[in-house]
């Protein structure tokens, strides 16, 4: 596999205590391919992220992980990369498993595949049981608005194909954390094909105090309801 | 004719004088400028003729003429609260659409850093 075929999106808001490790790491790993979005933060994300020599895009004021994604796939598509793939700034995702979400779609035709922190046995074990819950809430959430009932909706570690990728570009509405459970939602429109695949989670206890919690999960619910208004 | 009425007939006349003027100054659609004329109008014609407030509550059925008008109220408060939903939501989506655009136009490639 040519890790020069793959851009790793990076979507950053207020980061600047993990971001300089996780962008180290990918590099470690052999990823020269990093654009960071930094979604208007106002710590030292941006400096960090432009010292670490990689492709920053900088959002000017904040728009949510939506925006700030679309902004990642939309830079990255400018390059004509084989996989676009999307990674967590706040390093709970193993670098190593980058590897394992972009192989479907080099090798097997793939156009989406989601890295599911659910589907190992042992891994569920290590996911606190209110994010569990809410994560099954919310993938029944996705289910009922039309799209595929997966085990993990919320992940942030994704790959996509240059094609799939165009596609959803061009119809992603999400300014905010609604945008994971569009993405599974436009696959199904799509007719994308698409795959979950087990990967590792690193909780630290920086990790578990962001990410989503219940006030979020109804703000999902909301948003994706507009969504089919408007 | 009541103070009352005299004082609501003064008001729709001035709210149409504005809806007038701003269409004449394009600061209003067309579309919209026919929905607050008609919503004016009515208004006056309910006002002078209150009679026909009281045959709109025999028609639909709600016991006065006045409760006719509160619930048509609230009706087209709820529709105007939603065209402003709508509305927020699509200027939220073209913000959105800005930043990214100055956000990949002004991106920091490493490639300048390598030159530098």
């Amino acid at each position: 596999m040519d890790k020069n075929d793959i851009y790793v999106v990076v979507p950053a808001y207020n980061e600047e205590g993990m971001i300089g490790n996780t962008l180290k790491k990918l590099k470690d790993e052999g990823y020269k391919n990093i654009i960071v979005v930094d979604d208007g933060s106002r710590d030292n994300t941006y400096n960090i992220a432009k010292e670490e020599g990689v492709i920053v895009c900088k959002h000017i004021i904040n728009r949510g992980l939506g925006g700030a994604l679309g902004t990642g796939l939309k830079c990255a598509l400018e390059y004509n990369p084989k996989v676009i793939i999307t990674f967590d700034a706040d390093g709970q995702h193993d670098p190593k498993d980058i590897e394992k979400v972009a192989k479907p779609i080099l090798d097997e035709n793939y156009d989406v595949v989601i890295g599911s922190r659910l589907m190992d046995e042992k891994e569920v074990k290590n996911m606190p049981k209110i994010k569990r819950i809410g994560n099954w809430g919310l993938n029944f959430l996705t289910y009922l608005m039309g799209g595929h009932f997966i085990t993990d909706s919320q992940s942030g570690l994704r790959a996509f194909s240059y094609n799939a990728a165009k596609i959803i570009m061009n119809q992603l509405k999400s300014n905010k954390y609604e945008v994971s459970s569009e993405f599974v939602v436009l696959i199904k429109r799509n007719n994308l094909k698409f795959k979950e695949i087990p990967i590792k989670t690193i909780y630290t206890d920086y990790s578990m105090a962001r990410g989503t919690n219940v006030i979020t999960g109804f703000k999902i619910l909301l948003k994706l309801i507009i969504h089919r208004l408007v | 004719m009541q103070l009352i009425q005299i004082l609501a007939i003064i008001f729709a006349v001035f709210a149409i004088s504005r809806v007038i003027l701003q269409v004449r100054a394009n600061a209003m659609s067309r579309d919209s400028a026919i929905f607050w004329l008609f919503i004016w109008i009515a208004v006056i014609l309910a006002v002078v003729f209150p009679n026909t407030l009281g045959y709109l509550a025999i028609l639909t059925g709600v016991g006065r003429g006045v409760d006719v008008l509160i619930y048509l109220a609230i009706i087209v408060l709820f529709y105007l609260i939603y065209r402003i939903y709508v509305k927020m939501e699509n200027i939220e989506r073209e913000i959105t659409t800005v930043v990214r655009e100055i956000a990949i136009i002004e991106r920091e490639k490493k490639e300048k850093k390598v030159k530098l």
